[in-house]
C-alpha cells in the first residue's frame, strides 16, 4: 500500500495541481454562480437570499424570449454551416495526395488568431461601403448586402465568423477520425465500383458516426454560449436581432449591475447545456467501449 | 467499487467547492482600519486612488507624480498610492474589483454610473465631511446634484461638460461651409451633413451610435436637447414617447435614408465614431469637448481641425463628466485624506488639473472648454482666466459652445439609465438600418418595455 503510494506520488502531485486549478477556476465559480442566482448582492454587504426573484426578473424581461430564440437560431445555423463545412474540408484534405501538410496548416491558421482579431477583421469585411465582401460582390456585378446592419443577415453573418474561426479544430479532429478508418474498407468499396460520394456515404460516415455525434454535442454546447461575436460586431443589434443568452447575461451583470439576474440566466443556460453534456458523456463512453 | 469511488470523489469536490465558496463569502472588502476608529488627527493614513495616468502616458504620469509629491509634502501624514489604469474605469471590472477587495479607497467614476453605484450601496456617504472641501459651495448646482441622493453626498466631480455638436472644421471648409458658423438648427445640420457626404466616397456627414447601449445614450442626449424627458417627474413611467422623441428618430431617419448623409455602416459604438472623426471622414456627431481630446490623443486627430458647438435648438443638455467616490468601507480618516487630495488635485485653480502653466510647459493641451465645475462662481472665473492665459489650442473653435453653456441647463441621466439605453438601442438601430421603420410603433414598444423596468425598480 505504502509502496504503491510512493510509486504514484508524482502522479498524485500532478492530479492535485489539476484538481486545485479546476476547483478554483471552474467548480468554485460554478458553485458561486448558483448561489448568486438566488441572492441579491452589492459585493459590499452580506448578500440577501431572494428566492426565485432573479429568475422572475429574467423571465419577465422583454429581451428574454428573443435572446433564447436568437441563441437557438444561431446554434441551428452554426450546426448547418459549421458542422458540415469542417467535415467536408476534412474529407477533401484526406483525399488529397499532395500538399496535405501545408493545407492542413492553412486550414488550422484561423484558430491561432486571437478571436478578437478575427472578429475585428470581419468587421472590416462586412463594412457595407468599403468592406471586402461587398467589394467582391461588386466585381461580379452583385449588389452589396447590409450584412451586420440588417435583421435578415446579421445572425448568419455572425455564424460565418464563428465557422471561420473554429473551422481548423473541427477539421483536424475529423481528419484524425478519417485517417483511423482502415484503408481496406475503401479498397473493398472501390472494387465494388463505389465513387467518392458512395464511399463517403457507405464507409466514411458510418465509420465516423460516433465522433460526428460527439462533435455535434460539443458544438451545440459551444455555440449556445456565443458571446464575443455579438459583443464586438453588433452590440446586440440591429433591433436586438443578435442579443444572445450569453450577451444578455453580460448586460445584466456588467451593464445593469445585477449579478443575481445574470447568474440566474447563466444557471438556466447551464441546465440546458447539461442535457447535451449528458448525451456527450454517454457517446464518449460508447466510443470508448 | 468504481462507481462508489466516483461518488465519493464527486462528494469531495462538491464539499471543496462549497467550502471555498463559504470562505469567500466570509471575506469582506474592508480596507484598512476599522470604520469608526478615531486615531489622532495627524495619524498616518495611506489611501489608494484610482485613475493614475499609465506609464505609457509619461507626460500626464509625471504631472501626477509631481502633484503627489507636492501634496504629501504639505500633508506629511498622508500617503497617496496611485493605481494606474487606462481607461480609468472599465465598467466590466468594477463589480469584480469590489467583490475581490481590490477597489481603490478613492475610486474613479463616470457620471453615468454614479446613481447606479449609490443605489447599490457601493459608495461611502461623505456628507459629514463635505464641509471640509472649501470650493464645494461654489460648484454649479447641476454638478453637485450628480453626486447627491436626497441630502446625502457621495462623491466629488473632476470633469463636467454639457453635450454639444462636435464637428470637423476642415471638412466644413472643404464642403463650402463656414466652420466659424456651425449649424444652429437641425435643418442646418441636415444641410451641412448632405454637403459633407457629397465630398466623395467614405465621407459621412453625421454619425450616430446605435448599439451596445450607446444608441440609447445618444437618444437621451438628443431628446434632452430638444426639451424632452426620458422619464416622468416621479421617475415611475417613461416619457420619451413624445413629439421630441419622435423628432429625434425622424430626423435620423431622414438623414439616413432621404439625404443619405449618414453612411451605410451602422450599429456604431463609441470607438467607431472616434475612429471616423480621427480619420477625417466624419463631419459631425453629438459629443462634448472631451471627444476632441480623445480624438487628438488616441485617434490621430489634431485639435485645430475640430470645433464644438452647442446642440442645435437646445435649451437643455445631457450632463457628462467624471469624478471620484469612496470605497463603501473606507474609514473616516481615509475619506478625509481623500477629500484633501481631491481638492488639491482636481478642484483648486492653479493646482493639479488646473495648473495650466505647467500643462503648457510640458506640452499638454490647454484651452478646451472643460471642465466646467463652477460656472460663474469665483473659482470658475479664475479657472477661465488661467485657461485663457495659457491656452495652446485654438479656443475660438469652441466659442459658440462656451457662450451657450451659461444658458443651457444640464440634466442628469434617467433612473435605470443603462436598462433604458439598452431598450432604446432598438428604435435607434431600426431607423438607421431599416428604411420602413415605423417610428410610432418603435417608440410605443420601447415605452412599454421601459415602463416595465421602471415599475419594477420603483
Amino acid at each position: 500500500m505504502r509502496r504503491g503510494l510512493r510509486r504514484n506520488l508524482t502522479a498524485y502531485g500532478f492530479l492535485c495541481g489539476a484538481l486545485i486549478c479546476f476547483a478554483f477556476f471552474s467548480w468554485y465559480p460554478m458553485v458561486r454562480e448558483v448561489l448568486l442566482s438566488f441572492q441579491k448582492t452589492n459585493f459590499v454587504d452580506e448578500p440577501t437570499w431572494v428566492g426565485w426573484d432573479n429568475f422572475l426578473t429574467v423571465i419577465e424581461d422583454s429581451a428574454f424570449a428573443g435572446a433564447w430564440l436568437n441563441t437557438v437560431t444561431f446554434t441551428g445555423l452554426a450546426l448547418l454551416v459549421g458542422f458540415i463545412v469542417p467535415f467536408v474540408a476534412a474529407i477533401v484534405l484526406n483525399e488529397l495526395r499532395h500538399a496535405q501538410a501545408y493545407l492542413r496548416f492553412v486550414v488550422y491558421l484561423p484558430v491561432m488568431l486571437p478571436p478578437a482579431v478575427v472578429v475585428l477583421l470581419f468587421k472590416w469585411f462586412y463594412d457595407p461601403g468599403s468592406g471586402l465582401f461587398n467589394q467582391a460582390l461588386g466585381v461580379v456585378g452583385i449588389p452589396g448586402l447590409s450584412w451586420l446592419d440588417s435583421t435578415d443577415t446579421a445572425l448568419i453573418s455572425l455564424v460565418i465568423v464563428s465557422t471561420w474561426m473554429n473551422l481548423g479544430t473541427g477539421t483536424l479532429i475529423y481528419l484524425a477520425a478519417l485517417q483511423s478508418i482502415p484503408s481496406d474498407l475503401y479498397e473493398a468499396a472501390e472494387l465494388d465500383g463505389a465513387g467518392l460520394f458512395k464511399r463517403v456515404w457507405h464507409v466514411t460516415i458510418p465509420q465516423t458516426r460516433l465522433i460526428l455525434m460527439v462533435m455535434l454535442m460539443l458544438q451545440i454546447v459551444a455555440t449556445m454560449q456565443v458571446f464575443i461575436e455579438p459583443y464586438l460586431l453588433t452590440g446586440g443589434g440591429p433591433e436586438n436581432g443578435t442579443v444572445t443568452v450569453a450577451y444578455l447575461m453580460y448586460q445584466y451583470a456588467f451593464n445593469f449591475g445585477n449579478f443575481g439576474a445574470g447568474g440566474a440566466l447563466g444557471l438556466m443556460l447551464m441546465l440546458v447545456l447539461m442535457v447535451f453534456s449528458v448525451f456527450y458523456l454517454r457517446l464518449s463512453r460508447e466510443e470508448q467501449n | 467499487m468504481r462507481r462508489s469511488g466516483y461518488r465519493r470523489n464527486l462528494g469531495l469536490l462538491l464539499v471543496t467547492g462549497f467550502g471555498l465558496s463559504a470562505a469567500a463569502c466570509g471575506t469582506s472588502g474592508e480596507t484598512g482600519d476599522k470604520a469608526g476608529s478615531t486615531p489622532a488627527a495627524d495619524a498616518k493614513v495611506s489611501i489608494t486612488v484610482g485613475c493614475q495616468p499609465p506609464k505609457t502616458n509619461p507626460i500626464e504620469r509625471k504631472e501626477w507624480d509631481e502633484d503627489v509629491a507636492a501634496f504629501q509634502k504639505s500633508h506629511p501624514n498622508i500617503t497617496i498610492e496611485g493605481k494606474d489604469a487606462f481607461p480609468c474605469i472599465n465598467p466590466d471590472t468594477f463589480q469584480a474589483k469590489l467583490a475581490g477587495g481590490t477597489m481603490e479607497d478613492v475610486f474613479y467614476v463616470y457620471f453615468t454610473d454614479v446613481q447606479k453605484i449609490v443605489a447599490a450601496g457601493q459608495a461611502a456617504d461623505i456628507t459629514p465631511y463635505i464641509d471640509t472641501v472649501k470650493p464645494y459651495k461654489d460648484f454649479r448646482p447641476d454638478v453637485v446634484s450628480v453626486f447627491k441622493q436626497g441630502e446625502k453626498v457621495y462623491g466629488l466631480p473632476r470633469n463636467n461638460y454639457s453635450t454639444g455638436l462636435v464637428f470637423n472644421r476642415k471638412l466644413f471648409t472643404q464642403a463650402g461651409l463656414d466652420p466659424n458658423a456651425p449649424p444652429k438648427t437641425w435643418a442646418e445640420v441636415r444641410e451641412a451633413a448632405k454637403k459633407i457626404a457629397g465630398l466623395g466616397a467614405g465621407h459621412v456627414g453625421f454619425g450616430e451610435y446605435s448599439a451596445g447601449n450607446t444608441g440609447g445614450w445618444h437618444f437621451a442626449a438628443s431628446l434632452y436637447g430638444r426639451g424632452g424627458d426620458m422619464v416622468s417627474a416621479d421617475g415611475k413611467t417613461a416619457a420619451f414617447n413624445s413629439p421630441q422623441g419622435k423628432a429625434v428618430l425622424d430626423n435620423l431617419k431622414q438623414m439616413r435614408w432621404t439625404d443619405n448623409s449618414m453612411g451605410a455602416k451602422q450599429l456604431l459604438q463609441w470607438e467607431d465614431l472616434m475612429r471616423m472623426m480621427g480619420g477625417g471622414k466624419l463631419g459631425m456627431m453629438i459629443g462634448a469637448p472631451d471627444v476632441v481630446q480623445a480624438v487628438n490623443n488616441d485617434f490621430k486627430g489634431k485639435f485645430e481641425d475640430y470645433g464644438v458647438a452647442p446642440l442645435p435648438e437646445s435649451t437643455h443638455s445631457l450632463s457628462g463628466g467624471d469624478g471620484y467616490m469612496f470605497h463603501p468601507k473606507a474609514t473616516p480618516e481615509k475619506i478625509k485624506a481623500g477629500l484633501l487630495w481631491l481638492e488639491f488635485k482636481n478642484l483648486t485653480p492653479g493646482e493639479g488639473q488646473f495648473n495650466y502653466e505647467r500643462a503648457k510647459e510640458i506640452g499638454r493641451p490647454v484651452g478646451l472648454p472643460y471642465p466646467d465645475l463652477y460656472g460663474t462662481a469665483e473659482p470658475g472665473e479664475k479657472v477661465l482666466e488661467l485657461r485663457k492665459q495659457f491656452a495652446t489650442v485654438p479656443v475660438e473653435n469652441f466659442t459658440s459652445y462656451v457662450e451657450a453653456s451659461g444658458t443651457i441647463q444640464n440634466k442628469l441621466e434617467p433612473p435605470k439609465a443603462q436598462e433604458l439605453y439598452a431598450i432604446l438601442d432598438t428604435p435607434m438601430s431600426a431607423v438607421l438600418t431599416r428604411q420602413d421603420a415605423n417610428i410610432d410603433e418603435l417608440l410605443a414598444d420601447a415605452e412599454a418595455k421601459a415602463n416595465k423596468v421602471l415599475a419594477k425598480s420603483s
